[in-house]
């Protein structure tokens, strides 16, 4: 990891130990205000526990022009990103695509193209509705690696996270806590529940945290729509297409709609803030994740409302290519903040419970 | 000219914005008139943190009960019976209606922050500190139509007779002026003003750090005084406590603060030791230190310590100087080496049995035959590294300031002045004739900012 950054941020750290006016904004501040020299896995912990809600920033007594000059989202944000770099595997990729929006464009359209030359090269193999354009099992051969393939490197970039930060064996409780804050986005509502600082300087809007769950929980539900889906398929022999009142479609299309309401409010939101408060470098990377998500949902709601029309297979096309962006980036863009985020909760519960 | 505002407010920190916000909710027209810049807006009030409030049950983040008496008798410890007991009374009174208020008009509170639970009881915590209550305060004052000038710099308020008549001041390059039918000054001290400093206290001000804003550089106060309005406090004094010696000329804040002095031992430059480092816990101490320290040569001090206190105290913004000899560490602070050795060799040999040593409560663990003695934690400074840390003087704000009544209204000799109200540090000197009881600053900027709007809108109908 960039020792420059790790050093910033350390600076900055020692300032907020010797003043402690935000321990209520989030879990940052607990758990920085528990050590007294920071480590690099401190600052790494830290940062990954950072939401970048800015409550900090803006009741900052020590911003610019103040000559201690801190702004604290600014520096866990780069640490964070620089440590998601150092984490993944294979770590190539990720110096590619976590800070360059154009580079996620263009994996999405080879992933087009890929798709469009499979239609034509593979074929229907005799299948009916989508599987007219593209068999089942072809679908299978090019999706089953591509989700399977970020799952590992995931795995592999926690497991790193995990020993750089000296993490315990984790028991139910940690995980049902963490999973709570996440749930609720705890770390988002500033403490007083008021939410954060984020589209219009100090003033506190639940905006960005509702944006942010509507895509959580609509990626959830379509994530939870495809397993169904694949559930119906091989367990009940009840191949796609699937009728309105089927679960695929119940958990899918409100999923769809939540994640395209979300993302759009995401990216006018990312619009309106401040960028020298965020990683600057990786605004653009964070934009084309939003807006690849966007894509997915998008495509995958008109794929459902145009599937009898003749523009269903260019559709297709499109909402296949963006899946299989998405999943096969996931170890490398904005995607992964919400494991390394997970992780970071859990290990936050393990340092509570050891007090 | 009339003037397009009822009501201008000089000052733009917490006892200001009370006054604004309280105004502006009776209907009155308001102007803020901030000398600072936006960034560094809301004056001494951004470096605070809390809030002392009286309360009969729990009140929102505070716990138990915090009665008038016991407030009042708190305010007499730290003043020295130096105060005004009906206007004191008044403020710790009106504080806790004041805390739900704070409430409504955006300020939200925390739980008590890590290293000040003696405090949970009595004082309330903003949540993000003092600058987030300003931030909160500027945004409910701007949707009640409160208007805001930045670095609107007030050079003379005309007093004729009974009356403000004008406003002058500089805003964007230009003279300009005011004619509002009343005036709220909340404006601060002049401890920013060095010159002013160093007439008061003599030529060793100068080697005075400002923990607040360099903002408060008394020019209206200085005005008002000039054209016989009433005075109180005592000129030649300020508040002041011990920090370290290389934070920022102004603006340190509360990062700067060194609590240390209990476990050490402090010599001046000449490698001396001056005064019982372990005379009381710390909290009841560190206001004497700053006066201590201002009256050793070049008003410097230095602190020892060895490595089995460094964790003892909160961590301050800057690091330790560190050395494995006493030697090393007097080579890197400037001090007499031979100097150190003998003084750091004395202390120890005057330290006895340390096994009832407490670092939280008087311990009675001293030493014994030496002319200036430790009276509590007394343990020797005998284990490398040694670390050490140079103390300055900070002023925290200067106690001279206008008189008031009940209703934060001005005076001068022949009676009060009709449109002429006061609210804030400017005229704290009247509650705290000496000392400072943490948390009172705001209680007083609050609960008389509140009175001046009132009043001032009052008066403006």
């Amino acid at each position: 990891m960039q020792t420059d950054l790790l050093q910033e941020a350390r600076r900055q750290v020692e300032i907020c130990n010797a003043c402690r006016y935000c321990e209520g904004y989030c879990s940052v501040f607990p758990a920085l205000h528990q050590e007294r020299f920071f480590s690099d896995a401190n600052l790494t912990q830290l940062a990954n526990l950072c939401h970048n809600c800015r409550g900090c920033y803006y009741a900052c007594q020590y911003t610019a022009p103040h000559e201690f000059d801190l702004n604290l989202p600014k520096a866990l944000a780069e640490v964070r990103q620089d440590s998601w770099e150092s984490f993944a595997w294979p770590a190539p990729l990720a110096r590619r695509f976590q800070k360059s929006g154009v580079m996620i464009a263009l994996t999405t359209i080879l992933a087009f193209a890929l798709l469009f030359l499979a239609f034509r090269t593979l074929g229907a193999a005799g299948g009916v509705g989508f599987y007219a354009v593209l068999s089942h099992s072809a679908m299978v051969a090019i999706f089953l690696p591509a989700f399977l393939f970020p799952l590992a490197s995931i795995a592999v970039s926690l497991r790193r996270y995990w020993q750089e930060t000296d993490g315990k064996p984790v028991t139910p409780s940690q995980i049902v806590d963490a999973f709570g804050s996440a749930a609720k986005m705890k770390n988002l509502a500033g403490g007083h529940g008021d939410g954060c600082n984020f589209e219009d300087e100090d003033r506190f809007s639940q905006a960005r945290r509702h944006a942010h769950q509507a895509v959580m929980y609509g990626f959830l539900l379509c994530f939870a729509s495809t397993s169904a889906g694949t559930i119906l398929h091989y367990v009940f022999d009840m191949p796609a297409p699937y009728p309105l009142w089927s679960l695929p479609k119940l958990l899918g299309i409100p999923g769809g709609i939540l994640m395209v309401i979300g993302t759009v409010m995401l990216a006018s939101l990312k619009l309106k803030a401040d960028r020298s408060l965020g990683a600057p470098s990786a605004w653009g990377g964070e934009m084309g994740f939003i807006l690849l998500l966007f894509l997915v949902a998008l495509s995958g709601l008109l794929l459902y409302a145009l599937g009898s029309t003749a523009a269903m297979p260019a559709l297709l096309a499109i909402h296949l290519g963006s899946v299989l962006s998405f999943f096969l980036l996931t170890p490398y863009t904005k995607m992964a903040h919400g494991f390394y985020r997970l992780a970071a909760l859990v290990r936050d519960e393990q340092r509570k419970s050891a007090g | 000219m009339t003037s397009q505002y009822d009501i201008a407010i000089i000052g733009g920190g917490n006892a200001a914005l009370c006054a604004a916000m309280t105004a502006a909710e009776k209907g009155a027209k308001v102007v803020i008139l901030e000398t600072a810049p936006k960034a560094y807006r809301g004056g001494n009030s951004r470096h605070t943190r809390n809030f002392r409030c009286m309360h009969s049950a729990p009140l929102g983040p505070l716990v138990d009960g915090y009665g008038e008496h016991e407030y009042f008798d708190d305010l007499l410890k730290v003043t020295g019976g130096k105060t005004d007991e009906t206007l004191a009374r008044l403020a710790i009174r009106t504080s806790e209606e004041c805390l739900p208020w704070m409430e409504e008009h955006g300020v939200r509170f925390q739980p008590s922050l890590s290293g000040t639970l003696s405090l949970a009881r009595t004082n309330a915590f903003f949540m993000g500190g003092g600058k987030s209550l300003v931030n909160a305060y500027y945004r409910t004052a701007e949707k009640l139509g409160v208007s805001v000038l930045y670095e609107a710099n007030v050079t003379n308020l005309e007093l004729d007779r009974d009356r403000i008549t004008r406003i002058d001041y500089t805003h964007e390059g230009e003279a300009k002026h005011l004619e509002p039918s009343a005036v709220i000054v909340a404006s601060g001290g002049f401890q920013a003003d060095t010159e002013w400093l160093t007439r008061a206290w003599g030529p060793a001000a100068k080697n005075f750090l400002i923990r607040g804003t360099p903002y408060n550089r008394g020019v209206v106060l200085a005005d008002l005084l000039g054209q016989g309005v009433q005075s109180v406090g005592d000129p030649t004094q300020c508040h002041a406590v011990a920090i370290d010696g290389r934070a920022p000329k102004f603006d340190g804040g509360i990062v700067t603060r060194l609590d240390c002095v209990p476990f050490s031992i402090v010599v001046n430059k000449e490698a001396d030791r001056f005064y019982d480092e372990g005379e009381d816990v710390w909290p009841k101490r560190y206001a004497i230190w700053g006066r201590l320290v201002a009256n050793q040569p070049d008003q410097i001090g230095y602190v020892i310590i060895d490595s089995k206190s460094l964790e003892l105290f909160m961590p301050s913004v800057f690091p330790p100087i560190k050395a494995d000899t006493l030697e090393e560490l007097a080579g890197k602070m400037g001090l007499p080496e031979a100097n150190l050795v003998e003084t750091v060799k004395t202390f120890n040999a005057a330290c006895g049995d340390t096994s009832g040593f407490h670092p939280t409560e008087l311990d009675g663990v001293k030493t014994s035959g030496i002319n200036i003695p430790k009276t509590n934690w007394a343990r020797p400074i005998d284990e490398p590294p040694f670390y050490g840390y140079s103390l300055r003087t900070g002023v925290t704000f200067t106690y001279l300031g206008l008189k008031v009544d009940e209703n934060a209204q001005c005076s001068t000799e022949s009676g009060p002045i009709q449109n002429l109200w006061a609210a804030g540090e400017i005229m704290a000197g009247s509650i705290l004739g000496q000392g400072y009881l943490a948390g009172f600053g705001m209680t007083i900027g609050t609960v008389f900012g509140r009175i001046a709007g009132r009043e001032a809108a009052n008066h403006a109908n």
